[in-house]
């Protein structure tokens, strides 16, 4: 099912949480919404489920104009992070509840129900707990079991909120990728929202980053992280150091001095410049480089980073060197940019 | 385990002490004499008192009335809870205290405003009786009054649960394709169970009790409008004080067995939904 | 982790009933609690000043009235202060330590709420009357409890009693020991630690539950009517007065003594109010009335 969102705008008393959204997502997609805290996301995705009205703006599903189309009719699977499982019926009756309140002739008989509610057991790996009630089980299997629960009614987009904000780092893990199996094996459309930009790099197909209620851009993993919209973008996603520089035509000079700054175009006037820790290499210090002094070297998981302070030290860029590579804090080094952006703040 | 864990706080001793003296005196003491005088009655006395026919009529009376308050009390109580937790309105605080009334109200003057109020002259009792319903001196007045005396029950035992409900819980009612009708009746409802048999349980407890506010507006004719409490006074006023304990030990067993079935279905609703 | 919470969200109004419904409930729910609470309160007033003002007022001067007023704040300052003290102590014992039998002991504070008012006298009948217990050795040394204040004071304290206990404990409970161990820490005594810290913590629900047992104190009816005697001048309180007044169809009188009551009554339930929109997480509201 395609859903299109256009031009959508929501406030809550006078704090605008979405102002003018327009989204369009494929078929069969997975995507996720990322951004920080109140940035909208979830409200984006409750305008979408139908939890929400907008103040203006439209919502389609498929071709059909679905704002105001009651959430009931909306034929949605919405997943919370608190899983919002009913305490009061078993992990069965759960599942079934979609199934069991559907009327006349489009509710299906008890045995074709338990039929389906198996089914959903089996594809979550829950089978054997289906007589359980909601606490007994674990946090993993009651976010499976509140899936299962809105896949049920085959649902035309599957929506989660959070999905494993409430979950330990390591269940988070497994289950991520236990979901983007489920998704190639089932192939719903589902919009994911989440805070955790590793969450969204890993699992979708495209992700759509939110910030104080619009949309900063719309991309693949590859796109968002290599080719960066905005400044925004380009510091909520991976690491980032940041330098404050004057541009002239295609050079760029800090504190006055010019240096070598591979950024593309031409600017004019004050800006920044965007760079990851991996396109920083040290070198001697040497005119035409930035040049710091080390200010720190830490281990990191993957290998050990410095932090130099440029020039009068106000400035601190973090880069990825190699484990053997000798550096001492206090040295003074030159910085070279091997990938940049370039920004106007 | 001992009796009591290790605690750096002081002070148990003398708080622990002083409660137990207090509680002996006030309360074991003077229900020890009950027993003690029911036992002195002997199981067949007690018996014959109690099935003595005026004392079941108003034992019957008693009961069936405050069951039926009860009930209507439950009904109109979880909705009241309902409309006074999750919906605002000029004047809800104003009647949230409202609901506290009879509970703050000194029951004699609750028993004299109903009597007046649904007297033949009265106010309601005016109009009723235009319609040529008779309200007091009779069983209805009784209802009347217990219904008023045990409302707050029913409502402050439900407020809370209703005032803790998940809403992503009917969120999730609600994309799942349920009505608001589906949601009411096979979420929320059966969420508040637990709280609205307690508050009928506690309802029905204050209603068979009930004296002051009942004795006004009742009536009091024997086998027809006399309560339980009233025919025990009219015994003490006789000087059959036998009579008078044998009423009050049924009174009490009864009070006993609700206190336990309350406990029980405060378990029944933790076990049902896991933490209560 | 969780992220932080963002903005408060007002509940999705797929989480409430349509307008036209809402609308019937909150009339059905006023109209409900307009008729059967709010109305026998206007009767009382209506009916007190039926006959003017200055019948009313004279009420209050006729020394039966009088008598009865006095010994209801006579009871009402034995009784409450008495079970304030136990409500301290026993919330103390229940909340800050741990023991055996607990739910005993709560349920034996929660008995005066089951039982009939009418059995609360008949026990003290039984203990101290003529044909009681200790009735002849009362007797031999001329002591009178039933059918006089000691009686009256005992009915009113068993009656009465849970009420500070009932409001502190589950405060007591929700605040924890911390505070305490606290003030233990920095050097406290039991005694100044309780008085320090305890006491100003819980403040609010303390005052709350006063007022409780006195408007209880001062309204109780069935209980005192059986170990009073109804003598008038001299073992009625102003509920009994009440009564004797009604019954005998001085209707404005009874409804004049009665509003005193009802005056105290509303001002307890406007300082709840108060206490609860101000102090609303200082009052643990208990799951029971």
């Amino acid at each position: 099912m395609r859903i299109r969102v256009v031009d959508i705008a929501k406030e809550f008393g006078r704090t605008g949480a979405l102002r003018g959204v327009s989204l369009a997502i494929e078929d069969g997609e997975l995507i996720a919404l990322l951004g920080p805290s109140g940035s909208g996301k979830t409200t984006l995705l409750r305008v979408i489920a139908g939890l929400e009205a907008p103040n203006a703006g439209r919502v389609y599903f498929g071709e059909e104009d679905a704002t105001a189309l009651p959430v009931q009719k909306r034929r949605i699977g919405f997943v919370f992070q608190n899983y919002a499982l009913f305490k009061h019926m078993s992990v069965r009756d759960n599942i079934a509840y979609g199934l069991h309140v559907l009327r006349g002739a489009a509710r299906p008989s008890g045995t074709a129900i338990r039929k389906r509610v198996d089914e959903l057991l089996d594809l979550m790996q829950l089978s054997g707990l289906g007589d359980r009630r909601p606490w007994q089980l674990s946090g993993g299997q009651q976010q499976r079991v509140a899936l299962a629960r809105a896949l049920a009614v085959d649902p035309a987009v599957l929506l989660l909120d959070e999905p494993f904000g409430a979950l330990d780092a390591r269940v988070r893990k497994d289950l991520r990728r236990w979901l983007r199996q489920l998704h190639e094996r089932t192939g719903h459309t589902t919009v994911f929202v989440t805070h955790d930009q590793e969450e969204a790099l890993e699992l979708a197909d495209r992700v759509a980053i939110l910030n104080s209620g619009k949309i900063e851009q719309v991309g693949s993993a590859d796109e968002v992280y290599d080719n960066p919209a905005s400044a925004f973008v380009m510091s909520f996603i991976g690491d980032t150091s940041s330098i404050p520089v004057a541009f002239d035509g295609a050079r760029a000079s800090y504190g006055g001095e010019p240096f070598e700054a591979p950024f593309e175009g031409h600017r004019h006037g004050p800006g920044r410049l965007y760079v990851r820790p991996r396109d920083i290499a040290i070198a001697p210090p040497q005119p035409g480089l930035l040049v710091g002094r080390v200010a720190k070297v830490h281990r990191t998981a993957a290998g050990r980073r410095a932090q130099i302070a440029i020039g009068d030290s106000e400035t601190i860029v973090e880069a990825e060197i190699g484990i053997d590579q000798p550096l001492h804090e206090g040295e003074r080094v030159g910085v070279r940019l091997l990938k940049v952006k370039a920004f106007a703040e | 385990m001992r009796f009591r864990q290790q605690s750096a706080l002081p002070g148990f001793g003398l708080a622990f002490g002083y409660t137990l003296f207090y509680l002996g005196f006030i309360v074991l003491l003077p229900l020890a004499a009950l027993v003690a005088e029911a036992a002195g009655l002997g199981l067949r006395g007690l018996w014959a008192a109690a099935t003595e026919p005026r004392a079941v009529a108003a034992l019957r009376i008693s009961f069936g009335l405050a069951l039926a308050a009860a009930a209507v009390d439950s009904m109109f109580g979880a909705l009241i809870a309902w409309v006074l937790t999750r919906y605002r309105f000029p004047g809800r605080r104003l009647l949230d205290a409202a609901v506290d009334l009879p509970f703050a109200l000194p029951t004699a003057v609750a028993g004299i405003a109903l009597a007046t109020l649904y007297a033949p002259n009265g106010w309601i009792g005016g109009m009723l009786a235009g319609l040529g319903i008779k309200v007091a001196f009779t069983p209805a007045g009784i209802f009347i009054a217990l219904v008023f005396v045990a409302l707050p029950f029913t409502v402050r035992t439900v407020q809370p649960l209703i005032a803790e409900i998940d809403r992503s819980v009917e969120e999730a009612s609600a994309t799942l394709g349920a009505s608001r009708w589906q949601t009411i009746r096979r979420i929320i409802v059966p969420m508040l169970a637990p709280a609205m048999l307690t508050g009928f349980a506690l309802a029905f407890a204050r209603a068979v009790s009930e004296y002051g506010s009942v004795i006004f507006i009742a009536g009091n004719l024997p086998y027809v409008s006399e309560i339980a409490p009233v025919l025990i006074v009219i015994r003490l006023e006789e000087f059959n004080v036998r009579g008078a304990t044998a009423i009050a030990v049924i009174m009490l067993a009864l009070a006993f067995a609700i206190l336990l079935a309350i406990n029980a279905i405060q378990s029944w609703g933790r076990r049902r939904f896991g933490h209560a | 982790m969780p992220e932080p919470p963002t903005q408060p969200r007002r509940p999705a109004a797929v989480t409430t009933e349509r307008p036209g419904v809402r609308a019937l409930l909150i009339a059905a729910v006023v109209v409900f609690l307009a008729l059967f609470l709010i109305l026998p309160v206007v009767v009382v007033f209506a009916e007190a000043l039926r006959k003017g003002v200055w019948v009313y007022f004279a009420t209050f001067r006729d020394p039966d009235a009088q008598s009865a007023l006095r010994l209801t704040l006579t009871v009402a300052a034995i009784a409450v202060p008495l079970n304030t003290l136990f409500g301290i102590a026993a919330s103390w014992a229940i909340a800050k330590f741990a023991f055996r039998g607990k739910t005993l002991l709560i349920t034996l504070i929660d008995l005066p709420f089951s039982i009939s008012p009418v059995i609360s006298g008949l026990i003290y009948v039984l203990l101290f009357g003529a044909q009681g217990l200790f009735g002849p050795w009362l007797a031999a040394h001329g002591i009178k409890i039933i059918f006089a204040l000691p009686g009256i004071v005992l009915a009113t304290v068993f009656v009465t009693f849970p009420f500070v206990a009932r409001e502190l404990i589950p405060l007591m409970q929700e605040q924890g020991n911390t505070d305490e161990e606290a003030a233990l820490t920095l050097g406290a005594g039991g005694l100044r630690a309780f008085l320090t810290v305890t006491l100003p913590n819980v403040r609010w629900g303390l005052l709350y539950g006063v007022l409780l047992c006195n408007a209880r104190a001062m309204g109780e009816f069935g209980a005192v009517s059986v170990v009073s005697g109804h003598i008038r001048g001299f073992t009625n309180t102003l509920p009994l007065h009440v009564e004797i007044l009604y019954n005998e169809y001085n209707f404005a009188a009874a409804f004049a003594t009665a509003s005193s009551l009802t005056v105290l009554a509303l001002v307890t339930l406007v300082v709840k109010t108060l206490l609860e929109i101000h102090y609303g997480e200082a009052l643990a509201r208990p799951a029971r009335t």
